[in-house]
């Protein structure tokens, strides 16, 4: 234990307006703690920058996934575990449930949350990717209101994202899918469970005629923040399936759009290989 | 460092016995089982969620207790490697464990036998992608998984047989 534990309050609000009229009354000073998946992790390696943390784990308001005919909410605090068992979820948004699956290992999954997922704001994370395919929204609470965002606008650089102080994401919200979908997600890690991405890909396509009709792709791990491909995408669409130049352009323009690193877990020329590649099994999926 | 925490009292039903203690809300639970409530049958491993070795039960789901802080298992009910065994009599799984040689240096052994005991309560008759599934969060550096595998596999193909 290299923590100084003296050092870390924790208190548990009696309900979400109880937590955030903490956190406004300091600005900044208190974070929320779910799952503790990452902070424990940097509790332990001395690296957690924050002293004060309110246990949101038990709190009924961030917890449950509804479903209406538009739309299916998922509660911040809904785990990797209850995505996997949701029986709608696995139907139509195979992507989070590919992503879930595919996060960390049973224990983790057990105890890691979406909104959790969204707040760490790592780039290497595996469920925006899919959240992106699906035009998510986020639900952010204060105490002074209410606002949604659309996730492909709330990360907006490394680590930055469009939350303020005192302001905590109370649901992630997606439109149900309409006609047919082709989807795809894969993700390359050092060994096949439980590793951190090298890279992440997940996007949905419909077919109409041969030609690709619409098309999202977004990817993790190659950029500062998850990336949605709107230049591959907006090149792809209207193109017909059987074009033998295709692949050869999209890839091109797919290669030209990310900006992946070397670090600790892969190379940038890799994980733009494999993101040519990737995009290539998707249009074999979409020409299937 | 600033010292603003004060020690806070967490009660918890662990192994069907019900325990209290005073200790710091973010203390690790892997730290309270073992060194509040001298229950050391949970290891620790890389305490960062990786290794698995501090699995336990927490109401009823698999954690990684190096992950879990104090406060947080107030009011839970906890599994240990130690309330596996049913008095003197082991866990299909332990027993299998043993006559399989699915323990050699024994550090992720605990940590292994909650991820099979937790896999069996949610799927009592896993096929092999399941079993490996349920192992994949647990690490183990000696037995390279083949007979940890098999131990998991004879466990279940016993309860059959019983059944």
């Amino acid at each position: 234990m290299r923590a100084f534990l003296p050092a870390y309050e924790m208190e548990t609000p009696r309900d979400l307006a109880a937590a955030l009229s903490r956190m406004a009354s300091d600005p900044g000073a208190w974070r929320a703690f779910a799952g503790g998946t990452d902070l424990m992790v940097l509790l332990e390696a001395g690296k957690l920058p924050h002293r004060k943390f309110l246990n949101i784990w038990n709190l009924g308001e961030l917890r449950g996934i509804a479903v209406t005919a538009e739309h299916v909410t998922l509660g911040a605090l809904t785990t990797y575990a209850e995505v996997q068992r949701h029986e709608i979820l696995t139907r139509e948004f195979p992507l989070l449930c590919r992503a879930a699956s595919e996060t960390g290992s049973v224990a983790t999954q057990n105890r890691g949350t979406l909104g959790g997922n969204i707040a760490n704001a790592s780039p290497a994370a595996d469920s925006p990717p899919a959240l992106i395919v699906y035009d998510a929204e986020i639900d952010i609470v204060s105490a002074g209101g209410a606002r949604w965002v659309p996730y492909a606008l709330f990360h907006t650089g490394y680590k930055n994202m469009n939350l303020r102080a005192g302001e905590l994401i109370r649901a992630i919200r997606v439109a149900r899918p309409r006609g047919v979908w082709k989807q795809y997600f894969r993700k390359v890690g050092t060994r096949r469970a439980q590793a951190i991405s090298k890279i992440c890909f997940a996007a949905a396509g419909s077919v109409e005629h041969g030609r690709i009709a619409e098309v999202r792709i977004a990817l993790g791990s190659v950029a500062p923040t998850v990336l949605r491909a709107q230049r591959t995408e907006e090149l792809l669409r209207g193109q017909r399936l059987d074009d033998a130049a295709l692949q050869q352009v999209a890839q091109d323009a797919l290669g030209a759009e990310i900006a992946p690193i070397d670090d600790m877990r892969s190379t940038g020329r890799y994980r733009r290989n494999v993101a040519r590649n990737l995009l290539a099994e998707f249009l074999e999926v979409l020409a299937s | 460092m600033l010292e603003r925490a004060r020690k806070i009292r967490v009660s918890c039903v662990v192994n069907g016995a019900a325990m209290t203690c005073e200790t710091y809300p973010m203390a690790r639970l892997l730290d309270v089982l073992r060194e509040d409530l001298k229950l050391t049958g949970t290891k620790e491993g890389c305490g960062e969620g990786e290794c698995g070795a501090c699995s336990i039960e927490m109401d009823g789901a698999l954690v990684n207790s190096c992950l879990v802080p104090a406060l947080q298992a107030d009011g839970a009910e906890i599994r240990t490697i130690e309330g596996v065994a049913c008095g003197q009599s082991l866990h299909a799984v332990q027993q299998a464990f043993v006559t399989h040689g699915g323990a050699q240096c024994g550090i992720c052994t605990p940590g292994m036998i909650l991820a099979a005991v937790n896999l069996l309560a949610r799927y009592p008759q896993p096929d092999d992608a399941q079993i490996r599934e349920g192992l994949s969060g647990n690490l183990c550096r000696c037995t390279g998984y083949r007979k940890i595998f098999e131990s998991v596999v004879a466990a279940v193909r016993d309860a059959e047989t019983r059944a």
